[in-house]
């Protein structure tokens, strides 16, 4: 129980934990657009009724990812100070913008988005959701590029200082577009806006299941299946094996962790499943033959680096990142499946509302999304291991050298108690409002009456 | 070194905007026992802070990412060092938003009561830790050459620490009950109204107390003032916006005793940055180990692509954050959306 290995657990905890709660906000928050659209657009009850009820839950959710946000901007300086300053000009700029910029977006119209239904127009409402969700990305964004920077450094000189070596900007545009981020940003977004909709669709299966609430679950299923649907497609098809070429052109030392490739191989096989063994530097399972050198390389004939050709001691867990990488792709193409399964029953005479199956299989697909986001994300950051930055600097050179194990053990004791308890919460009253359901909306000024534009905020006040 | 100077300013006026903003709702959690009796009472207060104070909140971060920014080798220093102290922040900071989100989602009264108690210790709790991590900035920090702060939580808690902290707290209750005295009605405004006097009175007294410990124990702040006499406007103006402030109280405007309230928060904190300046931790081990705005700062071309940032950032942030102010102005109006 050394200091530096508290500090990694910690960060762990927080950071996983966090984690749970930003790909919903963006995700549902693209299906709560939808919704906002369709209402403006059809004046249909029924999409106004969804969004009442799905703000209520976005709330919720939001809450625990602002609540769990906050401990990891601030993670930084206290458990890995030698990382702050090292990177502080280039990482500390990312987090201000992200401040800046994403923050206060959402942080100002949060407020209208929750409390704004009775009180602005439906427009005026729709905009409070598209700056919310709009927020959202942009937060994701900025955080992307950070991480991405600390896969794929650019743009950075180094410069001895009376505090170390540090790392300097040397070009802005390099270090926001380091080689890795598009890449990244795409296919994380995507995986949100899967989280999202996979949510929507399992409430909406679970009414269809229990019959409650009929016509809204329907509509809601009706707007999420889609989305859920096409991103699958594009995930697995075109975002997945990019993300998988950009790692293998970047960082190759991190494939052959996910892949369990020991030595350079030409004709490198993909293996679907299975299991690492370190000590003998075996892969078993069952494997594809030179298959992962075509998707690498566009050939069998391409290379795919192996281990063994860095040091042992700058090698990535290897069973950890193999297992998260193969669970996230097996879940990926499992997505791809129960999605056409329910577009095929849903347009085949609208079977889906009789499959109880289907919708048995469709309640389960928010855990699915979950994991297959959270095993990405280990991937990623467990794949870059022993570096913080790729190449530049260990985690072990990062960490804060004054703490004492007896301050960690508490910290550490603490988040475990204070998630725990806000997990419990968190689902105990996200059941609890899945149980109310979305009621029809008492209206407690007609509609029409509200102000739906900011020339009508400013003009009714004028008026009074 | 310009940069470094507008920077000094920026982070100063981010952390002002965090205790105008955060503060009157940190304030309105620090009263809640106390002049919100009824659960309507309650939810009047929740509600009136509801639409804003996650936006409020966010100042604190914006404060967090630009130390990281500017000034990456005191985010580093300062937040290792401060360690326990400012895990115990997040602990707070994370139970305030929990009782705030959770307390009106049931109606069970024993559940009611407890989430209040809860978002009255964490506001109290976030108050009184960040003034005495402020206290023990303007004390100086046992910082070593490398940058790390020596001691512990309880080395934390010095007499002069616990003041700043004392007055914190009962600064931003003052200011909250002023905001408050804006959306409450009734029964409920007449117990607000009695109590801001009172408040105005006890943290006079804490303040002036705390301005004569400044003075006579800290003498980098008392030697920077007798060598610039003029800063002296700093402070000066802060006591004509708290007596102003306490005017326009006697006479019932309470919008602009919470400007000036407002302004008397900014004046202090820039009075203690002014006595501070140019440094953002002093060293108790040996003053050449002091992180200034110069030798703690990010390279200029970091500054720039910040400044740059924050000019394109800020307008809309002012626009928007004011905005919601305006939607949400007037008394507070409960319906089945609200907390």
């Amino acid at each position: 129980m050394n200091p530096e290995f508290l500090s990694r657990l910690q960060f762990t905890i927080t950071a996983s934990f966090h984690f749970i709660y930003p790909p919903i906000s963006m995700g549902l928050g693209l299906i709560l657009v939808i919704m906002g659209i369709l209402y403006v657009r059809t004046q249909n009850p029924v999409w106004r009724r969804l969004s009442f009820f799905w703000i209520k839950i976005y709330g919720l959710v939001f809450a625990l990812g602002v609540a769990t946000g906050i401990v990891q901007e601030f993670e930084f300086g206290t458990n890995w100070s030698e990382y702050s300053r090292f990177v502080g000009n280039i990482f500390g700029s990312l987090l201000a913008a992200e401040g800046i910029f994403a923050f206060f977006l959402e942080g100002g119209f949060l407020g209208l988005m929750l409390f704004g239904g009775n009180r602005v127009g439906p427009r005026l409402w729709l905009f409070s959701i598209v700056m919310v969700v709009f927020g959202a990305h942009f937060s994701a964004t900025w955080i992307i590029m950070a991480n991405s920077w600390m896969q794929t450094p650019a743009g950075y000189e180094l410069a001895q200082t009376q505090y170390g070596t540090l790392a300097f900007m040397t070009s802005f545009p390099q270090v926001i577009m380091t080689p890795s981020f598009l890449a990244r940003l795409w296919h994380t977004l995507v995986a949100s806006w899967l989280v999202g909709s996979s949510l929507v669709l399992s409430v909406s299966a679970y009414y269809l299941l229990k019959g409650r609430f009929e016509e809204s679950a329907r509509a809601a299923f009706k707007t999420a299946l889609p989305v859920f649907v096409v991103f699958s497609i594009v995930q697995a098809a075109l975002l997945g094996p990019q993300s998988a070429e950009n790692v293998t052109d970047y960082q190759p030392e991190k494939l052959a962790a996910m892949e369990g490739v020991w030595e350079d191989t030409a004709c490198a096989p993909m293996t679907l499943a299975g299991w690492v063994k370190p000590e003998t530097q075996r892969t078993v399972g069952l494997k594809v033959p030179c298959l992962l050198s075509w998707l690498a390389g566009g050939s069998t004939d391409t290379v795919i680096q192996g281990l063994n050709s860095v040091p042992r001691d700058e090698w990535a867990p290897v069973g950890w990142v193999f297992q998260s990488y193969h669970l996230m792709i097996v879940l990926g193409g499992l997505f791809v499946g129960i999605g056409l399964l329910g577009l095929l029953f849903a347009v085949w005479g609208e079977r889906i509302w009789r499959t109880r199956w289907l919708l048995r299989t469709f309640v389960s697909t928010i855990f699915l999304t979950e994991l297959a986001t959270m095993t990405g994300w280990w991937t990623a950051e467990l794949g870059r291991q022993p570096w913080i930055v790729w190449g530049l600097m260990r985690v072990e050179d990062a960490v804060s050298p004054n703490l004492t194990t007896g301050q960690l053990l508490f910290s550490n004791a603490m988040f475990v108690l204070l998630y725990t308890l806000l997990f419990v919460l968190f689902i105990y009253l996200l059941n609890e409002k899945i149980m109310h359901g979305p009621e029809p909306v008492e209206e407690t000024t007609p509609i029409a009456s509200l102000p739906d534009s900011f020339r009508d905020v400013f003009r009714r006040h004028a008026r009074a | 070194m310009w940069l470094n100077v507008v920077w000094f300013i920026l982070f100063v006026v981010v952390i002002a905007g965090y205790l105008i903003m955060d503060g009157f709702d940190l304030g309105v959690g620090i009263l809640h026992p106390f002049l919100a009796k009824s659960d309507e009472d309650r939810r009047i207060s929740l509600n009136s802070i509801g639409p804003v104070w996650d936006g409020n909140e966010v100042w604190l971060v914006l404060g967090g990412g630009v130390l990281f920014a500017a000034f990456p080798m005191v985010y580093a220093s300062l937040f290792s060092g401060f360690y326990t102290a400012m895990m115990l922040v997040l602990l707070v900071l994370i139970l305030r938003t929990v009782a705030i989100e959770f307390r009106s989602k049931r109606p069970s009264p024993g559940w009611r009561a407890a989430w209040d108690w809860v978002f009255f210790a964490a506001s109290l709790g976030i108050a009184l830790l960040l003034g005495v991590a402020f206290g023990n900035i303007m004390a100086g920090v046992p910082l070593d050459a490398r940058g790390t702060i020596g001691g512990n939580l309880l080395s934390m808690l010095n007499p002069f620490a616990l003041l700043v902290g004392v007055t914190t707290v009962f600064m931003l209750a003052t200011h909250g009950a002023i905001y408050l005295s804006m959306k409450a009605d009734g029964a409920y405004l007449a117990r607000i109204k009695r109590a801001i006097p009172r408040l105005m009175i006890v943290f006079f007294i804490l303040n002036t107390a705390l301005l004569a410990a400044a003075l006579l124990m800290h003498e980098f702040i008392t030697e920077r003032y007798l060598a610039h006499p003029l800063l002296i406007v700093l402070p000066g103006a802060a006591f004509l916006a708290v007596t102003a402030g306490w005017l326009m109280v006697r006479r019932g405007h309470y919008f602009r005793a919470f400007l000036l309230s407002a302004a008397m928060i900014a004046g202090l904190l820039f009075s203690a940055a002014a006595g501070l300046y140019p440094n953002l931790l002093i060293s108790t081990l040996d003053p050449t180990y002091n992180l200034t705005i110069f030798n703690a700062a990010s390279q200029p071309n970091t500054l720039v692509v910040m400044l740059v940032m924050a000019l394109l950032g800020m307008p809309f942030v002012l626009l928007y954050t004011g905005g919601v102010y305006y939607i949400f102005r007037g008394k507070v109006q409960l319906t089945p959306q609200s907390y």
